[in-house]
């Protein structure tokens, strides 16, 4: 048996990024009596909100609107978004964007004391809001210095989530790890929100934190969740070779251009021209993350990238911006470039190429955030909320994580109140174990695996089979992979036997939930015989967007034998109808033909 | 910088009390290129040599604080620190200074993180006012009067630096002044007064003895000795204020 403490609260908030501690201030603002427990694997400040960048969004301009950002982020979604959550989403927003500058967020100001706005890729006009090029660490900590004046919140900082505790059809509670003792502890509650994040660490270069590993979407798939649109995984198109790191949006939204070896703007040859005149908006390097990502891969196809030590890539040039706007604009790019790469952007183009960035599906939701499981409540990149469809717009997350953070921390504050503690012996019968299986994981003798091959070899057949484009024969194979890898992962052998700060062990609980996450993604990519967003094949038949048959949202179910069965469930849509998505002339064309049909239903032509 | 892989020998402060009761040096010959950090040095000990050498990481592009260690006595990033600065070794990595060890390179940093509420780091309004009126106005001057002292990451890097917060751990130290003072600075916040108490107290700015080795290994500029020193003046000032008859206290 392990020893295993137990402790009650109203409402157990797992993740302490920005849509955790968004969460649980939300809860706490409901009813200064509610005990709020904000479980987190590192402290709070340390989460992968903080390496967001560009911005968050939220109309603001006088000649901006709510049908705008509304259009811009149904279109971007490649109609696969829920309007009804989109709708919602557009709404809240500046609210959400307000309440941060409330709380302190040092939003860039304009020279009159409001809050500036900046241009992003996929946006018609500018309505994201900055705090230099560290955005999403600002709002990070002001969430989180926030948190502190609220003592309902009770902190598990480095309590790292095993389980999930479901009982009579409802989520009531968590088992976690502290991890500086390795001892187990039971958190009974209400009510459960996950907040955990994405699951990009499942490829091989990808701009995310190595905490980044789908712990959540991995617990309530375990637990019957399905989860929705795995398929969609975002490749930001300008990151660092190698090691991925992000070279924000923000970069093209101030005014930095793409070229290939020749010094050419490629973009224009994918749809996305012309290149001048310059900047316009939905255009050229203002274009989607998706397009631009493809684009990428075509430029290498055809012999057009620069090769360098870690493969092909191609410039990222912010030279026209000068010294001093890119020092007030960027200024974390400058210092990236320059301790990374030994290079000044104002002197020197930046060299960058696609890496996995954000994962678009995960734990679907309603618009206040329920999970399907009763009791289970989901926010931030970890959920599938609907408004992301097949492609997210940059600054839309951190703006959702706002939203829906609220959302669920209100949804789960007035589940917690109608709902009661469940037994407590059942509970502790499956916490003890949840605690078993994840100790015979560091207890495992004569185990035959490394955990950095299995963890590595996952990256790259990920890479391989379920990259910025897809072919058939690839994904099975990274499939059949990923599969043998999942019977692997159970003979893993740590060579670090400590109870303590055993991070080996952590890890391949980690890799354990990545290839679950893993296995979901590749098989929804296999179901999706068509081309959408972020998902592009390759395959004979699948080349094109095929709303007959895929305007819908794919779902993974964990099967009895663990591998996921696919299914599909309606796509929410209100008042925009599936259209040509189009960027660069076409897509002002069709934006023309548009607001015209419009005036002569109005009758105002 | 080149491509071509060469060899450093990596020494690395070994606590493992599972093992052994006091610390020890352990010797690795990591194989790295010219764009590999110290970070990705330990990361590859961990993956290749050793699984329990432990250490704290995340983002690895100096903004998520976690991975702050001693490289050859100096407090730094693990990230942002490069293994060809340092080639042909040897290098030593050791657990930051100042802080009790709970492995390996881990920290205990509960004595920072638990102190953060009495510094009240949240703004308190000047004029309350709700959501539906908008943002409080702010220029990009009143910006910049606290702009750098928000930089903070967390990181404790200038508490391994501090001399003084070695020999008293009652001392606010460097960082948490920085982030008092980053609210006390914003045009927007009425709530400095509370925290002066705390700069003047025997925990407060005058245990600090002006080396200002904290703003030299800060990653982020903050540069947490001005504002040590700010709060120097400020309370000084309030100090004189206190003596004149009818003054502010």
């Amino acid at each position: 048996m392990n020893s295993l403490s137990v402790s009650r609260f109203d409402v157990v908030i797992v993740g302490g990024g920005g849509a955790g501690l968004r969460a649980a201030i939300a809860a706490a603002q409901e009813s200064p009596s509610l005990r709020i427990a904000l479980v987190s694997k590192v402290y709070p400040m340390r989460s992968h909100t903080v390496a967001a960048e560009g911005g968050s969004a939220g109309v603001v301009r006088p000649d901006d609107s709510l049908q705008d950002h509304f259009d811009d982020t149904v279109h971007g979604g490649d109609w696969l978004c829920d309007q009804d959550a989109v709708e919602y989403f557009v709404a809240e927003c500046t609210r959400e964007m307000i309440q941060l500058e409330h709380w302190g967020c040092p939003w860039s100001r304009k020279e009159d004391g409001h809050v500036n706005v900046r241009a992003f890729g996929g946006m018609k006009i500018e309505r994201t809001w900055f705090a230099a090029d560290r955005t999403g660490f600002h709002m990070l900590h002001t969430l989180f210095q926030t948190s502190l004046k609220y003592p309902g919140i009770h902190r598990f900082d480095e309590y790292f989530c095993c389980d999930l505790l479901v009982q009579d059809g409802r989520a009531q509670g968590v088992v976690a790890i502290d991890i500086a003792s390795g001892e187990f502890h039971m958190i009974q509650a209400r009510a459960v929100v996950l907040a955990t994040g994405g699951a990009g660490r499942v490829f091989r270069q990808n701009t995310n934190g190595g905490i980044v590993t789908g712990d959540g979407m991995a617990l309530a798939y375990r637990h019957g969740v399905p989860l929705r649109d795995m398929e969609f995984v975002q490749y930001h198109p300008t990151c660092m070779p190698g090691a991925g790191l992000l070279f924000t949006e923000a970069c093209r939204g101030e005014g930095g251009i793409l070229t290939n070896k020749d010094g050419y703007r490629y973009l224009q040859d994918y749809g996305l021209g012309p290149a001048d005149p310059w900047p316009r908006k939905k255009a050229m390097e203002m274009g989607p993350r998706d397009r631009l990502s493809q684009a990428f891969w075509h430029e290498e196809r055809k012999g057009r990238t620069l090769e360098g030590p870690h493969g092909s890539y191609v410039n990222l040039d912010l030279r026209q911006l000068g010294k001093a706007r890119l020092r007030e604009r960027l200024p974390q790019i400058c210092e990236l470039a320059q301790e990374f790469m030994g290079l000044d952007p104002a002197d020197s183009p930046i060299p960058v190429r696609p890496a996995v960035h954000y994962t678009m599906g995960g734990i679907p939701t309603s618009v206040q955030a329920a999970s399907p499981l009763p009791g289970l409540f989901a926010a931030g990149e970890c959920a599938s909320s609907g408004i992301h469809g097949a492609n997210r717009l940059g600054s839309n997350s951190l703006a959702e994580l706002c939203v829906f953070g609220k959302a669920a921390g209100e949804s789960a504050a007035a589940f917690a109140r109608q709902a009661g503690f469940g037994s407590d012996a059942n509970l502790r019968a499956q916490a003890q174990t949840a605690a078993q299986r994840a100790s015979s994981v560091r207890r495992r003798a004569g185990g035959t695996e490394r955990l950095a091959e299995l963890r590595d070899a996952m990256a790259r057949s990920m890479e391989r089979g379920c990259g910025i484009y897809r072919c058939g024969e690839e994904m099975e194979q990274a499939a059949r992979e990923i599969g043998d890898l999942k019977q692997r992962v159970q003979h893993v052998r740590l060579q670090d036997q400590a109870q303590a700060w055993n991070t080996e062990w952590l890890a391949t609980l980690e890799l354990e939930y990545q290839l679950d996450v893993a296995q979901a993604m590749v098989h929804s990519a296999i179901a999706r015989r068509e081309s959408r967003g972020a998902h592009q094949r390759l395959d004979a038949g699948c080349t094109e967007r095929d709303d007959g048959r895929f305007l819908q949202h794919t779902l993974a179910t964990r099967s009895a034998d663990g591998s996921p069965a696919i299914t599909y469930g309606e796509v929410v849509i209100t008042r925009s109808r599936p259209g040509v998505r189009a960027y660069g002339a076409a897509g002002e064309a069709a934006a023309r033909a548009e607001t015209a049909q419009d005036k002569e239903q109005q009758g105002v032509v | 910088m080149s491509s071509e892989t060469r060899t450093i020998a990596v020494e690395v402060l070994r606590y493992q009390p599972d093992k052994a009761a006091a610390p020890y040096v352990e010797k690795f010959d990591v194989p790295f290129t010219d764009d590999m950090s110290v970070l990705q040095g330990l990361q590859y000990i961990k993956d290749h040599f050793d699984g329990s050498l432990t250490f704290r990481w995340s983002c690895r592009m100096a903004i998520c604080g976690s991975c702050g260690v001693m490289i050859d006595g100096v407090p730094s990033l693990g990230c942002r620190t490069f293994l060809r600065d340092y080639h042909p070794g040897p290098l030593r990595v050791e657990a930051m200074a100042n802080f009790p060890i709970e492995r390996d390179l881990v920290v205990d940093a509960s004595e920072f993180i638990d102190r953060l509420p009495s510094i009240q780091p949240w703004l308190a309004p000047r004029q309350e006012k709700p959501l539906s009126e908008g943002e409080y106005l702010q220029t990009p001057r009143q910006l910049e009067q606290f702009e750098s002292f928000s930089h903070c990451i967390n990181c404790m890097l200038c508490y391994a630096a501090c001399p003084q917060y070695g020999l008293d751990k009652q001392f606010l130290g460097p960082g948490l002044t920085a982030l008092l003072h980053r609210y006390n600075a914003d045009s927007r916040d009425g709530g400095s007064q509370q925290r002066m108490e705390l700069v003047h107290s025997t925990e407060g700015v005058w245990q600090c003895t002006a080396v200002g080795y904290c703003s030299e290994v800060c990653p982020k500029q903050v540069d947490p000795a001005n504002a040590v020193n700010l709060n120097k003046t400020l309370s000084a000032v309030a100090w004189v204020a206190r003596l004149v008859p009818g003054g502010r206290r």
